[in-house]
């Protein structure tokens, strides 16, 4: 292939402004409107790559997104790892390199071109401007319809009614239920990922034409013919001199006929239905002789450095079949077209559904001896000889051969190769054309770089919405290192000079536990129940009776899925008669409300109850530890603390230094306790107050191993839906005096009453410095036996703990608790650690630290 | 993305939406004197059609409402959608 600019054609350049570009090193030039392969064809540019496994030279073979063999990487203006020379726009200072095969990411994040979503609803999406779309969308657009129309190319070739919103550069990825389309817009400063809903989708994708196989077809200067044409007549290129034309069809008529005005010579036509074929092609880095082949086995070569080759053409349907449609084999075309099927708001126009495509003959591949240089997927480097191999091994479906030999899985998605895949396959299982079709392409249409995906839904703030306390600033301002729970930034721990976690984490356990600490426990969900049956619905609800709960009163209950197992947990605090406030697991509020709202509505619906999401309305200073009485004591506070005034598990409202508040008797780890619930506005207030009076700040890393000696699960940690409450010890949590509750009939089937169940313990490893890997495995030998090997439970939390001086673990173990005083190993990495199995609270068994 | 025609807001996008499985199961009356493989097949036996399905929807993002459809599981498309306390349409 010797490609150079010529006096003809060049619709769509602007010969007046050069473009200077760098392909592997060298300077060159191009023109405004080229796109990188017409450029690189206008510059004589043969090879563009090499091909992923076999390392052939490869140059350009299409004009469009089909292309299957010429791949580069970008690195100006913006970094793109992979992307057909086809589909790149010349820009000034644009800079690529060949990339064979597979596109390689750095190490170091690149910047990637800015990308915004957009949103657009529309009566009528036109997806390309092939032929046909015309007359239906004229008629919209006088009753007033908003159309709108997405081109892939840079231009539009038709002119376009008035009325029609068009994108050019746009490509339609997918098409989803009820006419809604993804279009990736792509800008030169920016791209545009388009949300589109239309009334109806216009599919005018038009049609992509095939290759025909033969010996040596990836050699650089083997073309598709209406390629050769487009490159002449849009870009002023002339792909090659002398030029053999291989052919099922009349469309190269017109290609012959483009050639010569542009000054090419054409040595020879082999036209398949006058018996001659293309056998083969010789040559260093592009084509030089093409071997010919005739009707009665003559041989004939020819000097020529270009072959235009068409098979015939494919509709573009690739989107139509993704959203459901079907495809029929038409004899006279030789391909596959949409049928009748699909959605009813989607329409296929022109030459997408096969309309006014030249019929051609059926011709897949040149008989030879040797098919291994047949090449059917460019980019995947598989011949005829591999597809026929695959049918060989016994495979049958087109799309078992796709898996076998990855045809139809690179860029082009099998544009090109899949309906000669699937003939080849026929052919060779002596089944009849169109005996079954080409795989089937999913979304999206063309490569997408996740960096549209995402818009600017990315970096540390937009990627989710954070949420944070209203007392978070004073965690900042205290060097807090915070850890996501759920959408909340939580303080993890507070580092003080120059303290590691492990350090931190230790001293803020024993100031809980031997003087005060102090944690933001904000994130809590809470819900208030209101309503004359919010007591009923609770029992209802919790496994345990909420409805003698008396007004001052908090009790701890679990939820349970109707399958028995361990939903949520959380406390309910009497209001007054009529209203609640339940606070959920810091994950699991929105499920708990859900859930709420879902059997109010859907199952007791005259029951008169209220459910409101408070979480964010009320801020909680949780004061813990022995010195918490005299610390809220000194904030002021006309609540009497003492513990007779206020005992255990209730709570009393009043003021505390100034504000006012809810003070509750409850704690997540064993010691003393004040929780303050005060309004958003008071938090920061209330809790520079606490940490003033020489409470020290605590953050999840401590609660958990606090809540952890003392028996307390986590749900989601120590439970994984599978949990029953007795498993964890808790069977006292469970009333059945009570009347229904929701899971309380799963408590009774056969598999929640087996004695095998794996139960709540903890494990004090023999080395009480040795720390156990979470999600450890626990097995009954310090040897590792060969696999199988049993597995008794599994770890579900592992702490060091500063008040025992050791380590522990929380486990679940078959039959636990009967196991107290045992021996197990917990296996991780081939390693084991023995552990004493056991009871789960590990410190202060007796509660006899809750009141001060 | 589906169309969803919530019977208080009107259509919207699915994203709007949750799906709560098949319609018109009633939680017993009275659980206990189910037996377990009674229980068992309220609890997990769900019908899966190939085609009309009547379906319960929650209508998160919006007026978090639940609601019924009838919707064609071989189309994905919604045939009605109507409120608890109206009968499934004919």
């Amino acid at each position: 292939m010797t490609g150079r600019r010529v006096d003809v054609g060049g619709a769509w350049i602007d010969r007046s402004r050069p473009i200077g570009f760098t392909f592997e090193g060298r300077e060159l030039t191009g023109f405004e409107g080229d796109t990188l392969a017409s450029a690189l064809l206008a510059n004589g540019v043969d090879v563009v790559c090499r091909s992923p496994i076999l390392g052939r030279p490869r140059g350009i073979v299409s004009a469009g997104v089909e292309e299957s063999s010429a791949f580069v990487q970008l690195s100006e203006p913006w970094f793109e790892p992979i992307v057909a020379v086809t589909m790149v726009n010349l820009v000034d200072g644009l800079v690529a390199t060949g990339r064979p095969g597979v596109g390689v990411l750095p190490i170091d994040p690149l910047p990637t071109k800015p990308t915004v979503h957009r949103h657009a609803h529309v009566e009528f999406l036109v997806v390309g401007s092939g032929e046909g779309w015309h007359p239906t969308v004229g008629e919209a657009v006088q009753r007033g319809d908003r159309v709108l129309l997405v081109e892939r190319e840079p231009r539009f070739a038709a002119a376009s009614p008035d009325g029609v919103t068009v994108l050019t550069n746009a490509t339609a990825l997918g098409l989803y239920d009820d006419g809604y389309a993804v279009v990736d817009e792509r800008g030169p400063e920016r791209d545009t990922l388009w949300h589109v809903r239309a009334g109806r989708v216009i599919l005018a994708t038009g049609a992509h034409e095939r290759p025909i196989a033969f010996a040596d077809d990836d050699r650089p200067g083997v073309m598709l013919a209406g390629a050769v044409a487009r490159y002449i007549r849009d870009f002023g290129v002339l792909p090659g001199q002398r030029a053999v034309i291989f052919t099922t069809n009349d469309s190269t008529r017109e290609v012959a006929q483009t050639l010569t005005d542009a000054g090419a010579e054409i040595p020879f036509v082999a036209d398949v239905r006058l018996g001659w074929a293309v056998a083969g092609t010789e040559g260093e880095t592009h084509v030089e002789v093409v071997h010919l082949v005739g009707p009665q086995g003559e041989r004939r070569a020819v000097e020529a450095d270009l072959v235009a080759v068409s098979g015939g053409c494919n509709p573009a349907a690739q989107l139509f079949r993704a959203i459901g449609g079907g495809l029929r084999y038409d004899e006279p075309l030789a391909t596959y077209v949409p049928d009748e099927s699909g959605p009813d708001w989607l329409e296929v126009v022109g030459a997408a559904a096969g309309i006014g495509l030249p019929p051609c003959a059926a011709y897949w591949y040149t008989p030879a001896e040797d098919l291994s240089t047949h090449f059917v997927d460019l980019q995947r480097d598989q011949t005829v000889q591999d597809v026929l191999d695959a049918v060989g091994r016994g495979l049958r479906s087109v799309e078992h051969v796709k898996r076998a030999t990855y045809i139809g899985t690179a860029i082009d998605q099998g544009r090109t190769s899949g309906v000669l895949t699937a003939e080849i396959v026929n052919a060779a299982l002596g089944w009849e054309l169109g005996a079954q079709g080409p795989t089937n392409a999913r979304p999206p249409y063309v490569p997408v770089p996740f960096s549209v995906l995402a818009g600017m839904d990315r970096g540390p703030t937009l990627l989710d919405p954070k949420r944070t306390t209203p007392i978070h600033a004073a965690h900042v301002e205290r060097g807090a290192v915070f850890e996501n729970v759920g959408q909340w930034l939580r303080p993890r721990y507070f580092p003080e000079f120059e303290e590691d976690m492990e350090s931190a984490v230790a001293r803020e356990c024993l100031a809980l536990r031997t003087a005060a600490g102090v944690l933001d426990a904000s994130t809590l969900g809470k819900i208030e129940v209101v309503g004359p049956d919010a007591a009923v619905f609770l029992d209802r609800m919790y496994t345990n009776r909420m409805s003698n709960l008396a007004v001052g009163s908090i009790r701890y209950g679990f939820m349970l899925g109707l399958d028995g197992m361990v939903f949520d947990d959380g406390v309910a605090m009497r209001l007054a008669d009529d209203r609640y406030l339940v606070t959920t697991t810091t994950g699991g509020a929105a499920a708990v409300l859900d859930r709420f709202e879902e059997w109010l509505q859907t199952e007791w619906p005259e029951l008169r109850v209220f459910c409101t999401s408070v979480t964010e309305q009320w801020a909680v200073v949780a004061v813990g530890g022995p010195g918490a009485r005299d610390i809220v004591a000194s904030l002021g506070t006309d609540v009497d603390l003492a513990a007779e005034a206020l005992p255990w598990m209730t709570w009393r409202a009043g003021t505390v230094a100034g504000v006012p508040c809810r003070v509750c008797r409850v704690s997540f780890h064993g010691e003393l306790s004040y929780e303050l619930h005060v309004s958003s506005w008071h938090g920061r207030h209330v809790w520079d107050a606490v940490v003033a009076a020489g409470a020290v700040p605590y953050g999840t890393e401590a609660m958990h191993v606090l809540r952890a000696e003392k028996g307390y699960v986590i749900v989601g940690q120590e439970t994984d839906g599978t949990v029953t409450p007795d498993d964890l010890g808790m069977g006292w949590i469970v009333n059945p005096a009570k009347g229904d509750f929701v899971g309380k009939r799963s408590l009774v089937r056969t598999d929640p009453l087996r004695m095998d169940r794996k139960q709540l313990v903890a494990l004090l490893p023999h080395d009480p410095a040795a720390l156990v890997v979470e999600g450890a495995q626990l097995v009954g030998s310090a040897d590792l036996p060969k696999p199988p090997v049993p597995m008794l439970g599994h770890v579900t939390s592992s702490y060091r703990s500063t008040i025992l001086g050791r380590t522990f673990a929380l486990a679940m173990l078959k039959d636990g608790r009967a196991m107290h005083g045992g021996t197990v190993w917990a296996a991780s990495n081939g390693a084991t650690i023995a552990c004493e199995v056991a009871s789960a609270v590990v410190y202060d068994a007796e509660d006899r630290r809750r009141d001060g | 993305m589906l169309l969803v025609r919530c019977p208080w807001c009107g259509t919207r996008d699915e994203i709007e939406f949750r799906y709560g499985g098949q319609a018109g199961l009633t939680y017993p009356v009275d659980p206990e004197e189910l037996s377990d493989e009674e229980w068992a097949d309220y609890l997990f036996m769900r019908d899966n059609p190939k085609g009309p399905f009547r379906e319960r929807w929650f209508h998160t993002a919006g007026c978090r409402r639940w609601f019924n459809a009838i919707r064609d599981t071989a189309t994905h498309r919604f045939v009605a959608t109507y409120r608890l306390d109206e009968e499934p349409p004919t």
